[in-house]
């Protein structure tokens, strides 16, 4: 029965065919083990006759693959899934500023445990800026806020190679509004997993 | 009656993209008579410049006839050195067929200074215009000059810097040119892991005509700059994934990568010695934040101007060469100063009037200026200090977000981004906040620069 068919199947069913897998597997490996003698026969209606051959079972015993747990799907997710939906959280800074506030620091460091559980990863710290300054001093702006990330990171154990910076100052805005709001989201340093 | 000496080489600095490359440049002979018309008691010379006159008379050559004189008006009116005779009030006038039935009477009733007669005939490969400019008092003939091409524009341009040269004494910028980074073909870039628009970078006459893009680099591609012979454009290019300094030669199709390799790290805004021999930009291959470098034009002689915990960037040089003004974070925020282009001596602060500045621009002389952009409220406008007497003046104010200004090469007038009439586009003003001209029109356009 293929995995396919066994996902489609209802889950008391499966959770029936679980169980039996389970007996199946509790009798199965004493091979050397000294197993009891069989009960001696006693009075049944089949007395006389041979033991009737235990059925064949309906299924080989089957590990049912576990639900996927998010570590799993980080794992193996391609590079553009991963950064669409990226488990490293970006963080956020005030107009002007590549200051990391404590909330900052607090996004840093889960970032620095999902950095240290895949180890493999290297990442790019992009650097961005809102459109209120100008588009030159931004590129410096950008870098300098990419590089506040990196170095936080760096103190928590990160490998520097691991972590690229690359400012885009304010040409690559998150969101494209011209309010408050934009440009919270926008003045930002942004992690890309760039190999993994 | 002036003789037809074509001169093939050299005489006009004639920018010509390779898709115009077969077009012969116009050829021109030396002026016979050069004089100047005169305005009276100091006003600007009255002007009289009626339809160009079409000898063969067909629709076509009327409608190039029309063109080159609209074209030229815009080109001298660009720089207010003359006052024209109304549309209407020329229109009184009997038109000419050729330069034997002018009616200078009528010209002079009108005060008319002087009366500019041009003739346009269409020959095998172009035009040939010829161009007489009267002193309506004497009718003497006080410029004369012919041309022949197949571009009417780049006539009108050329003949537009000749009177401004001749009668003014003054470098028009008629055939000059404005480079830019534009995202206007909304292109996406590929290869990334996230969905971005691809900027590249364009160019166009300075009066916003021939708007031709001369990168293919799908990706960002930002901050370009002109050669000062107006051959090469040096730009940031994120290509390699970090920015890079590169060089196209736009008459050639080449491309030179002037950053490049391990350590070369992050790299932006190229800025060409006015010798064109070297570039300086700003860059973090030192690991700290951006330091100001210069680099000969060829990629050899890198050399490290700055060198301090500071963000050190934008850098621009003066008219000369012997300086660069930069800006630097060392006060907590954006201010602009200047070193000496050797990078020996103490960075002198230049801007005090605010509290960020950035992107200063040197005018030539016979100005010496610096344009730059400053925050006056939640966007930036565009500001001019005067080096001799350090005063500052004001030219947008808060017309949308306003920023790199670039100079005119004869410092009269600045190209600038605006944001003013809704997304980013690139605009030319005078230096004293005139003269305001939107130059394009499509997408996001920014970070203009100015050929000589």
């Amino acid at each position: 029965m293929s995995t396919h068919a066994m996902r489609s199947m209802p889950k008391y069913a499966a959770v029936l065919l679980l169980l039996f897998a389970v007996g199946c597997h509790k009798k199965a490996p004493p091979v050397v083990r000294p197993v009891p003698p069989p009960p001696p026969p006693t009075a049944t209606p089949n007395q006389g006759q041979r033991p009737p051959t235990p059925p064949e079972p309906v299924a080989e015993p089957t590990i049912v693959p576990p639900e996927p747990v998010a570590e799993d799907r980080i794992a193996s997710a391609s590079l553009d899934d991963l950064n669409r939906n990226s488990p490293l959280k970006p963080v956020f800074f005030t107009l002007d500023s590549d200051e990391l506030s404590a909330e900052n620091q607090k996004t840093l460091e889960e970032d620095a445990a999902i950095l240290k559980r895949y180890g493999t990863w290297t990442v790019t710290i992009e650097g961005h800026c809102d459109e209120r300054g100008t588009a030159e001093y931004n590129l410096a702006l950008g870098e300098r806020r990419a590089v506040a990330a990196r170095a936080y990171l760096v103190s928590l154990g990160i490998a520097a190679d691991r972590l690229r910076t690359v400012s885009y100052g304010k040409e690559f805005p998150f969101d494209p509004g011209h309010d408050e709001n934009a440009w919270a989201k926008n003045r930002r340093a942004h992690f890309v997993v760039t190999a993994k | 009656m002036t003789k037809r000496i074509p001169i093939t080489a050299g005489l006009v600095a004639i920018a010509l993209l390779a898709a115009h490359a077969q077009q012969p440049p116009p050829s021109q002979q030396p002026p016979e008579i050069s004089t100047t018309i005169t305005g009276e008691a100091g006003a600007p010379p009255r002007l009289a410049l009626p339809d160009f006159i079409a000898v063969s008379r067909d629709a076509e050559t009327v409608a190039i006839a029309k063109t080159i004189t609209q074209v030229l008006r815009d080109d001298l009116e660009f720089e207010r050195e003359f006052s024209f005779i109304p549309r209407d009030v020329m229109a009184t006038i009997p038109s000419a067929t050729g330069f034997n039935d002018i009616a200078f009477d009528r010209w002079h009733e009108l005060n008319a200074d002087g009366l500019l007669v041009g003739t346009v005939d269409k020959q095998i490969g172009g035009l040939r215009v010829q161009i007489r400019l009267y002193n309506v008092r004497t009718r003497a003939v006080a410029y004369s000059h012919e041309y022949t091409s197949s571009n009417a524009r780049l006539i009108a341009h050329t003949i537009s810097d000749e009177i401004h040269k001749t009668q003014r004494a003054l470098e028009g910028v008629a055939r000059t040119k404005i480079t830019f980074a534009s995202d206007r073909d909304g292109e996406r870039m590929t290869g990334t892991v996230v969905d971005r628009e691809v900027k590249e970078i364009y160019i166009a006459d300075y009066d916003g005509e021939n708007q031709t893009r001369v990168t293919v680099g799908r990706t960002l591609n930002i901050t370009p700059r002109w050669s000062p012979d107006a051959r090469s454009i040096a730009y940031t290019s994120y290509r390699r994934g970090e920015p890079q300094i590169f060089v196209s030669h736009i008459y050639q199709g080449t491309l030179d990568e002037l950053t490049k390799g391990a350590g070369s790290g992050q790299n932006w805004l190229p800025a060409w010695s006015p010798d064109g021999q070297r570039i300086c930009f700003s860059s973090t291959r030192g690991g700290g934040p951006a330091q100001l470098y210069v680099v000969n034009k060829d990629g050899s002689g890198l050399r490290r101007l700055t060198n301090d915990k500071w963000v050190n960037t934008t850098p621009t040089w003066s008219p000369a060469g012997n300086q660069i003004a930069f800006v630097s974070d060392r006060t907590g925020n954006p201010q602009i100063y200047i070193i000496n282009a050797d990078g020996v001596g103490t960075a002198q602060r230049i801007s005090t009037s605010e509290n960020y500045a950035d992107k200063p621009s040197w005018s030539p002389p016979p100005y010496n200026e610096i344009a730059y952009a400053a925050k006056t409220g939640p966007g930036n406008d565009i500001k001019i200090i005067d080096m001799a007497t350090r005063q500052v003046r004001q030219i947008t104010f808060g017309e949308g977000t306003n920023e790199s200004p670039a100079w005119a090469p004869n410092g009269r007038h600045f190209a600038f981004m605006s944001t003013r009439s809704g997304k980013s586009q690139i605009f030319t003003v005078d230096r004293l906040g005139k003269g305001l001209k939107q130059i394009t029109k499509i997408g996001n356009n920014q970070q203009p620069d100015w050929s000589r």
